[in-house]
């Protein structure tokens, strides 16, 4: 046996990951699709949130969806029924999507339609709070949703998910009356953590904030197609 | 996490011949403001490695503080979560963050057979 050696790699653990996330962006654009890595914990409205967004989005867009799930095939389900591509990625006991399973969607994405019809690409990921926000997918923006009932301090306690999110969707705010929660905590919070996110309240029962955040879609597709 | 560091000590070992080394220390560097537990991975690491190539090694991990710079008066500080990470100079937000993102294999410690 020789000396011990010390090879000074200096590596990130998650390059491999990066690496297909970067591989995943450069399809994106080649399609000219805009990606959305949509991102929270189990419960906090994802689904619902795609349903309604796609409703009045698949209007003037042409949309596809990558449906992350553990175990079931319950949220793809619904939103096939809005006569939309998509793809569920079951992810089996992994509780987040890494870059490899997104392109493996894109893969049975582009059996089902020509990617170069679609604007915009809506990834779900799995409900959870911690692993999404590490792993890129080779999105262009990330969206993180966080309910109400899940109370005011979630940003400072799990801060990389919403430090790495362009956009934060408060949702559920039609139950603002009925609890004991102080929405500007949860701002002032949102603001420590992430100053730069931009911060949409939003309902699907009563649908208020749905323009705004149509508006955000509908900009961030428009420049991104004039880039 | 594990996963991804296994994946990655594989694809050193291929250019290695990986028959002819004993890996004896994955020497990881990480931040403190990450979503890696450090017992967690060594621990997960060590289940997933029993009987691999991998098995007789060890991880270290040096913790590499989370730090942040006032945006206002651009001191560094340590950004608490009891404070909601703001400055205690300035009480600005968390604007830049100078280090605590790290998760690298900083270095390997191995032995040709």
């Amino acid at each position: 046996m020789h000396l011990p050696i010390s090879d000074k790699i200096e590596l990130n653990i998650l390059h491999q990951n990066s690496h297909q996330a970067e591989k995943n962006k450069v399809k994106f654009n080649n399609y000219n699709l805009l990606c959305l890595n949509i991102m929270s914990s189990p419960g906090a409205g994802k689904t619902r949130l795609l349903e309604i967004t796609l409703e009045d989005l698949s209007k003037k867009f042409h949309s596809a969806v990558l449906e992350g799930d553990m175990t079931t095939n319950l949220d793809a389900a619904r939103l096939e029924k809005l006569n939309i591509p998509v793809v569920p990625i079951t992810t089996g006991r992994a509780c987040h999507l890494d870059a490899n399973m997104v392109s493996g969607g894109l893969k049975l994405l582009e059996k089902k339609i020509n990617p170069d019809l679609l604007d915009i690409l809506l990834v779900e990921n799995v409900g959870n709070l911690v692993c999404p926000a590490e792993f890129e997918i080779g999105e262009h923006f990330k969206i993180a949703l966080l309910s109400i009932t899940e109370g005011e301090d979630k940003p400072l306690k799990y801060p990389i998910m919403f430090r790495e999110a362009d956009l934060i969707l408060i949702t559920k705010v039609d139950l603002l009356p009925h609890l004991n929660f102080d929405i500007n905590e949860l701002k002032s919070n949102i603001a420590s953590t992430n100053p730069k996110a931009d911060v949409i309240e939003i309902s699907s029962i009563t649908k208020s904030g749905f323009d705004l955040w149509q508006d955000w879609i509908s900009k961030k597709i428009l420049k991104f197609k004039n880039n | 996490m594990t996963k991804c560091l296994i994946l990655s000590m594989e694809e050193w070992a291929e250019k290695k011949n990986k028959n002819k080394i004993v890996v004896e220390k994955i020497n990881l560097k990480i931040g403190e403001f990450t979503c890696v537990e450090p017992i967690s991975l060594i621990n997960t690491f060590n289940a997933a490695v029993l009987g691999s190539w991998l098995d007789s090694s060890e991880i270290t991990i040096e913790t590499i503080p989370f730090e942040g710079k006032c945006s206002k008066c651009n001191r560094l500080y340590f950004p608490k979560k009891e404070n909601g990470y703001k400055s205690p100079c300035c009480n600005f937000n968390l604007e830049e963050i100078i280090s605590g993102r790290e998760l690298k294999i900083a270095s390997i410690d191995f032995k040709e057979k």
